[in-house]
């Protein structure tokens, strides 16, 4: 019972994927006992999106303000940009195809929600991202260009309307994920350096015990 | 529980430490962002355009019209850049003329400066998009002298003219301005869009199927006779004579420009605008721009474009130039701020709203 609960998010869309006939084959690793990590590629595709995230947005602000370097750093801010597209979808198919680590079971019941809720924010954040930005620069008539001749199609038609919102949101968007990384960093540190809960080392190599693992009951 | 252990004596230290390094980021970002300290960005270029601006109009060079082209190559430049506007035949044009002032409706009498904008789309997708002016070189070296020179030339509201302890000032910093000054002083007016020369001023390379560089500036030189002013034809011009002479122009024939590629030779200021390069530098025709119609810029068309002259295709790369790499910033955000206007119904007088709303 405690195990289904723990998977609960995504698991409708989890549902889904296990009626899919080729992914049968992973099905088996959802009834297992919990692991105490995110599964390496997780673990990789975490560590190296949140680099990414992080440059391609302090890149995103020095475009926007440096008198000397916007045209290289454009030149980098979509590419790293589109790679993130690609890695975050990849990441939402092996999040959901496999099972989490469980969070601590004295954590409170709101809490845990709120972090799931706050990780498929992320997640809607890191897709959005990419979407909006490549879509304003079709809307503005420009070209996403991941290299001199690796020119992406247009997502849509130049068109004013749509330059205007895609932009602001796009800004919107990578302004607010700024503040809800700092959040989530502090909170991930918190579990690290003073809870000491296993939460921090579930993203990592570290085999800390989290505490529902003793504690649970057997299903 | 895990709770009290946030509270225990032993969290301080930890909790302090992530409470720097929390704010820290916040504070790199703000400052990355031009909120934070009084860093010049690009967006300090814009700082002086009124709220009152009016809305959807580019906050410089505002009068202008579209035009649509072809660009011809003489295929005499593609030894010296892979791109493949040089190699191919044709390429489709679309740009815009404007004359240099901020005022979206300023007589055409009002400025000495014509300008040429234009994107040249040629095969393989690439994208050629460029700004010209009809300088021959810039004010300063650098980016910042542009608003070191505003700045220095705000009329003080005591005595009706600008304060001469901060001209001397800005021209003791960037002395160079005083031949841009004496140019402005000497240089004749042209009477007509289609007889002046257009210049990039800034520099770029191009880029050989060798991967060699070879630093350039080019022109657009017209076809048309040369032709300009006097005082007393200038003063007298109707207001929106430029523009009534290009179209009465087109109504003849096409008008004609040769793309001329100067190359710059060992010794020559590659990244400094202000200073134009001897003469007798080699020059290559790369090809024959070709300009049969123009449209109001209330259509759209170019009214929507960014010429960023940082948008060049492969086989042209961007020099280090620093008023061209800060260019492309204060463009995006003239762009950003005029096209947004558009986007959320704010443009009036710029998209022909007086026209098309009695159509609906
Ligand atoms: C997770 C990925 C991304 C993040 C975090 C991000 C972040 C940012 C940031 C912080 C800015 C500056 C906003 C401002 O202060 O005005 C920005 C602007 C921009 N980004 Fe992104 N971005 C991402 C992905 C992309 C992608 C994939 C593209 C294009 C394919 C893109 C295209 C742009 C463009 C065109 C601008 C605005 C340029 C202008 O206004 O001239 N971004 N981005
Ligand atoms: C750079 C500092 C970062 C640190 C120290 C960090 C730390 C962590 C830790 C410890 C976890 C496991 C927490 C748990 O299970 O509740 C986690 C999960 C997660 N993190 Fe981060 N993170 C960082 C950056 C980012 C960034 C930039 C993003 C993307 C916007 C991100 C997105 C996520 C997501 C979506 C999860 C949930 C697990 C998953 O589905 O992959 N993190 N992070
Ligand atoms: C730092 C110096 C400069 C500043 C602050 C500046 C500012 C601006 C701004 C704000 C616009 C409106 C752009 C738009 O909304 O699309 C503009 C347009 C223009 N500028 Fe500059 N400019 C500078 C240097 C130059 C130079 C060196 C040239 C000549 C090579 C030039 C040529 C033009 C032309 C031709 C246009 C009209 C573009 C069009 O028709 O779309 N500018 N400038």
């Amino acid at each position: 019972m405690s195990q289904q609960k723990n998977l609960k998010s995504g698991s409708r869309i989890r549902e889904w994927f296990k009626s899919v006939k080729i992914f049968k084959l992973r099905r088996r690793h959802i009834n297992r006992s919990l692991p105490l990590n995110f599964n390496l590629t997780g673990r990789i595709l975490h560590w190296l999106m949140a680099t990414l995230i992080l440059s391609t947005m302090f890149i995103g602000l020095g475009m926007m303000t440096s008198l000397s370097s916007r045209p290289w750093l454009i030149d980098l801010h979509i590419p790293i940009g589109v790679a993130i597209l690609f890695l975050c979808i990849l990441r939402f198919v092996n999040r959901i195809m496999n099972p989490i680590p469980a969070l601590p079971s004295d954590m409170p019941k709101i809490e845990k929600k709120m972090a799931h809720f706050m990780h498929w924010v992320m997640y809607a954040f890191m897709f959005a991202l990419p979407i909006t930005g490549w879509g304003q620069l079709s809307a503005g008539g420009f070209q996403a260009k991941l290299s001199q001749n690796i020119i992406l199609p247009s997502l849509i038609d130049q068109n004013p309307v749509l330059y205007a919102w895609l932009h602001d949101i796009h800004r919107g968007l990578a302004w607010s994920l700024f503040f809800i990384v700092v959040g989530h960093l502090s909170i991930a540190l918190l579990h690290a350096l003073v809870m000491k809960d296993g939460i921090f080392s579930s993203m990592t190599w570290g085999k800390d015990k989290i505490k529902k693992e003793t504690k649970r009951p057997s299903a | 529980m895990d709770k009290q252990k946030i509270k225990s004596k032993k969290a301080i230290i930890p909790l302090v430490c992530i409470g720097v390094l929390a704010a820290g980021l916040v504070l790199i970002f703000a400052w990355s962002a031009g909120l934070l300290g009084n860093r010049t960005t690009t967006a300090s270029f814009l700082k002086d355009i009124p709220n009152s601006f009016p809305a959807g109009y580019r906050r410089a060079h505002s009068k202008g019209i579209c035009f649509e082209g072809t660009f011809r190559s003489t295929g005499k430049l593609a030894p010296f850049s892979k791109a493949t506007v040089f190699s191919q035949d044709s390429s489709a044009v679309l740009g815009r003329f404007s004359i240099g002032t901020v005022d979206p409706f300023a007589a055409d009498n009002s400025t000495r400066t014509v300008s040429m904008a234009m994107m040249i789309s040629s095969e393989n997708n690439q994208q050629w998009r460029m700004k010209l002016n009809n300088h021959p070189f810039f004010v300063t070296h650098d980016a910042l002298g542009v608003i070191r020179r505003s700045d220095a030339y705000k009329i003080d509201s005591t005595t009706g003219k600008p304060n001469p302890a901060l001209v001397s000032a800005f021209l003791k910093d960037y002395p160079e301005a005083q031949n841009f000054i004496d140019w402005a002083d000497k240089a004749p007016w042209v009477n007509s869009f289609a007889v002046a020369e257009y210049n990039v001023i800034n520099a770029f390379y191009l880029i050989d199927s060798k991967g060699n560089k070879h630093a350039v500036r080019w022109s657009m030189r017209p076809h048309a006779p040369f032709s300009a002013w006097s005082k007393e034809e200038r003063e007298h011009a109707s207001h929106d004579f430029l523009f009534d002479d290009l179209k009465q122009r087109l109504d003849k024939g096409a008008l004609y420009w040769d793309l001329v590629m100067t190359f710059a030779e060992p010794g020559d200021e590659i990244e400094n605008p202000s200073k134009a390069w001897p003469a007798n530098r080699r020059q290559i025709v790369a090809g024959v721009l070709e300009i049969k119609r123009v449209f109001d810029q209330t259509e759209g068309g170019c009214r929507d474009i960014n010429f960023d002259p940082t948008k060049v295709p492969a086989g042209i790369e961007v020099s280090k130039d620093p008023v061209l790499t800060a260019r492309a910033g204060i463009y995006a955000h003239s762009y950003n701020a005029r096209v947004r206007e558009i986007g959320y119904g704010k443009a009036t007088d710029a998209i022909g709203k007086k026209e098309t709303s009695k159509d609906k």
